[in-house]
């Protein structure tokens, strides 16, 4: 087990804490009696045998998340990672060890969990903005923006059960990336929409990032997670098996040296960045030669994060 | 790997206050009681109509079987009125046990995936069956105000106390019954069992005097121990005693308000913390065995 080293390291302290696992332990129940009847005739029998067949999720896990990092849950699957979101966001307890956490987590999780078919869009965008801990006062200050940024604005009065998938999510998603939780849990929902409604929720994501926002991220998308976070903790089979800097961790999930991991990726990195400027040239060149002022549209991995 | 407790700020998540939280959670509880009312008649061209439709239906139902049919017409004065007023106790009761039996389950999805105050659930089927228990209490009033009501302040008060014990009572077999229900699907059952032997369990169709005299002395204290049967009592009290002739004739049983009521809203007490108790100590299992 490698120790973390980000960038925050020397001048942290208890109060920078935001969430705190120590010795995090759950068992499952496989097979379950469902039947009073089942359960009384083992009681009567004098509880012999198993009534229950039991199966570790989560195997003493402990570590420290800070203010402002973004960590990466990385795993295959049945390894325990969505268990530990669900613990840290409160669904679920554990069996034993102890979770401390600021006072409101929410997020990114199954996005459209608290959306209902009968309701229209606008109905759903309250009754899910207040189920992430939204009060009236922010979802009225937000509703435009949730509205804009899900592009469906025509249909918000329309009842969901009549809109197509990608709409739902796209309202869904809209929705959940309004809220401002202290920590942001991402599980698994970036694969949303369309192409061009995926980059718009991912640069979304990376803007939280750039303005400091914790973040905890499930995802099998290593690449992506390398984007975004800059910690990765891997487990496998309920145990935490590396803790450190994203590169370590994706390349522990490969099975590659990390200078490789990191190369590739940043070369992945650069190449994306010539692209955008070339392109950017290549407009501003059009442009100029239809004799248009060129106003290049706003990225924040060219033009740096916008204020606020 | 020994961690110190950090001395501020930090909480273990999902740590339910109970009525607390739901309090203050206001704004989602609104939420919630306004989508139930929504999607409870969606698709129907009478709507809300039918909340009215419903109780006037099993309220001829019962009249003619009861009061035409056995002759209760004329051995109760106004048992029109008498017959109603059980009726919507037991109506509230019913919808509020019934279905908040059942919310747990039925917000598995949700409660699977987001962390938010469990007890939302029950108490928001409260409210919703408060909204249908008013539209029945006008027509209660209504059929009051026609054969002669004319109510003191100790029957009003009767009334709200009443409201009062059958609400706690309702929401505590509910938060009990939905938190069996989670582990024992046989609960679901065993509820609509319960709520129906209830309307035969309480003065509803007959009068309280008959357990008395039909039956031996024990069964007539264990019968008024029943916070269901001083509820209805106590609307019988309020609601169709004042419209009474001969109110020397019929009387409400001895030690009704001064025994019984306050023994009710003791029993509905202690029931209501045993079932918070268990509530919140089962909550945390609730997400791994939907």
């Amino acid at each position: 087990m490698s120790s973390s080293t980000t960038r925050h390291t020397p001048d942290r302290t208890e109060a920078d804490l935001a969430i705190r696992v120590s010795h995090m332990t759950k068992e499952f129940v496989l097979r379950h009696t469902r039947s009073m009847k089942e359960a009384f005739v083992w009681l009567v029998k004098g509880r012999k045998g198993d009534l229950t067949a039991k199966f570790t999720a989560l195997n003493d896990v402990s570590f420290d998340i800070y203010d402002g990092e973004t960590v990466a849950l990385l795993g295959f699957n049945g390894s325990g990672k969505s268990t530990t979101l669900k613990m840290i966001s409160g669904v679920m307890n554990p069996d034993s060890g102890e979770i401390l956490t600021r006072e409101k987590v929410a997020g990114l999780i199954e996005v459209g969990a608290g959306f209902h078919p009968d309701l229209t869009g606008r109905d759903n965008v309250y009754l899910n903005g207040a189920i992430l801990g939204m009060t009236k006062e922010e979802i009225d200050a937000k509703f435009d923006d949730i509205v804009a940024f899900s592009e469906i604005a025509e249909f918000i009065d329309t009842e969901v059960k009549f809109y197509s998938s990608g709409m739902y999510l796209r309202l869904a998603f809209s929705v959940a990336i309004h809220t401002d939780p202290e920590v942001f849990l991402v599980d698994e929902i970036l694969s949303v929409g369309d192409e061009p409604f995926q980059k718009k929720c991912i640069g979304r994501i990376k803007d939280l990032v750039r303005r400091g926002k914790t973040l905890v991220v499930v995802s099998h998308d290593l690449g992506l997670v390398m984007d975004i976070c800059e910690r990765g903790i891997v487990m496998d089979h309920g145990t935490k098996v590396f803790d450190g800097n994203v590169y370590g961790a994706v390349a522990h999930m490969r099975n590659q040296p990390e200078e490789d991991v990191r190369r590739e990726h940043e070369e992945g990195l650069a190449r994306a960045l010539e692209d955008k400027r070339r392109k950017r040239e290549w407009q501003a060149r059009e442009a100029a030669e239809r004799g248009e002022q060129f106003v290049p549209q706003y990225d924040p991995d060219l033009d740096g994060p916008l204020a606020g | 790997m020994d961690i110190q407790a950090p001395t501020t700020h930090l909480r273990p998540p999902g740590q339910d206050r109970g009525l607390r939280d739901v309090f203050a959670n206001r704004f989602l509880l609104r939420l919630i009681v306004d989508k139930e009312i929504q999607i409870r008649y969606r698709g129907t061209v009478l709507g809300l109509l039918w909340s009215y439709l419903k109780p006037g239906v099993q309220f001829l139902v019962f009249y003619i079987a009861m009061g035409v049919f056995l002759d209760l017409n004329r051995g109760i004065e106004n048992f029109a009125v008498y017959l109603f007023s059980g009726i919507v106790v037991m109506n509230l009761f019913s919808e509020v046990f019934g279905n908040a039996s059942r919310s747990v389950v039925a917000n598995g999805g949700l409660l699977k995936k987001i962390y938010l105050p469990r007890q939302l659930f029950p108490v928001s089927n409260l409210l919703v069956a408060f909204i249908h228990f008013v539209p029945q209490l006008a027509i209660l009033l209504l059929a009051c105000f026609l054969t002669g009501w004319h109510p003191g302040i100790k029957q009003l008060l009767a009334v709200l106390v009443g409201t009062l014990i059958i609400s706690l009572f309702s929401l505590a077999l509910g938060m009990l019954f939905t938190t069996f229900n989670v582990f024992f699907r046989d609960a679901e059952n065993i509820v609509d069992l319960l709520i129906m032997v209830s309307t035969w369990a309480s003065p509803v169709l007959y009068m309280w005097t008959m357990v008395r005299e039909k039956l031996w002395d024990w069964v007539y204290y264990v019968y008024m121990l029943n916070p269901l049967t001083v509820a209805v009592e106590l609307f019988h009290y309020g609601f169709w005693f004042p419209t009474t002739d001969n109110p020397q004739i019929w009387h409400i049983p001895p030690h009704l308000l001064t025994g019984w009521t306050p023994l009710a809203i003791v029993t509905s007490l202690i029931l209501y913390f045993l079932a918070d108790k268990l509530f919140r100590s089962q909550e945390g299992n609730f997400a791994q065995e939907l």
